[in-house]
């Protein structure tokens, strides 16, 4: 059953990124636009996505099962550290760079673009060299 | 600054539908939806690979069924600088592994859980996100 949820949760989420226009770089990038001709748009995405998410995830933050699983998995990293800051100015060099963002570059893919695989080809090698990174560190 | 091409309403509208899969990813399979996360275990880790797989599919078959819904062509415009999107890949595929998570594991999840770390990381890359595309316009 989980399995049919992660299917649905992608194609809802991937109809949120259309609908938003979340999916189009040039939409993004005139998002970050913010000393020339601005779009902010893309800030009602957040603000929607939030106002609906978060109060289910106080209503649950205690304890209880989710439905199809044995238990609520996910990083309760609460460090503030350099890798954060470094992490996150590196993506966000990158996502200045093309406008794009790894869901909707993914999503992208339905529209058989040239453009986003040669994108995504890289961002999995960058996932990829991470990895070996961190795995090399830790042993 | 000149505000173009406003889209509140579109925009608010795919962020509710994106924060409904987060919900449903959360209370039915216990976890949070951070795409660069589900993407880059998809392809270095076993757990839960079938469920991941299922959700990148699903994202990608998203907008074929936005599009199948509302009829509408879908239309984004990416640049087609082979050079720049490899590197930006390259940053955002490294940069998000090194700081666990982008624009929906920190920006969404993160931020919907009242995470400090995800607020920070939020902030750093759309700061940097920003002066790229505003190096890049003085360029």
């Amino acid at each position: 059953m989980s399995r049919i949820v992660s299917l649905i949760s992608g194609i809802i989420f991937g109809v949120g990124l259309t609908i938003s226009q979340m999916i189009n770089p040039a939409k993004v990038l005139s998002f970050l636009n913010i000393f020339g001709n601005w779009d902010p748009s893309l800030a009602f995405v957040m603000i929607g996505a939030l106002i609906i998410s978060s109060p289910f995830f106080y209503l649950f933050k205690n304890n209880k099962k989710p439905v199809f699983a044995d238990n609520f998995s996910y990083s309760n990293n609460k460090k503030l550290n350099k890798k954060l800051i470094i992490g996150s100015s590196l993506f966000g060099a990158g996502w200045g760079l093309a406008g794009l963002c790894p869901g909707p570059a993914i999503a992208s893919l339905a529209l058989l673009n040239t453009s986003s695989v040669i994108f995504i080809i890289t961002m999995f090698v960058g996932f990829y060299l991470s990895n070996i990174y961190k795995t090399k560190k830790n042993s | 600054m000149n505000i173009v091409n406003f889209t509140p309403i579109t925009a608010f509208t795919g962020g509710l539908i994106i924060g409904l899969a987060v919900i449903l990813f959360f209370v039915f399979n216990g976890r949070l939806i951070g795409i660069s996360g589900i993407a880059s275990n998809f392809l270095t880790s076993k757990n839960n690979r079938m469920d991941n797989f299922l959700f990148l599919i699903g994202l990608i078959i998203g907008p074929i069924v936005y599009k199948f819904i509302t009829q509408k062509e879908i239309n984004i415009s990416i640049s087609n600088s082979l050079l720049l999107l490899a590197i930006a890949g390259l940053l955002v595929g490294a940069g998000t592994r090194i700081s666990g998570g982008c624009t929906s594991g920190h920006g969404i999840s993160g931020i919907g859980r009242f995470s400090l770390r995800s607020i920070v990381a939020t902030v750093t890359f759309m700061i940097v996100g920003i002066l790229t595309v505003l190096i890049k316009n003085i360029i």
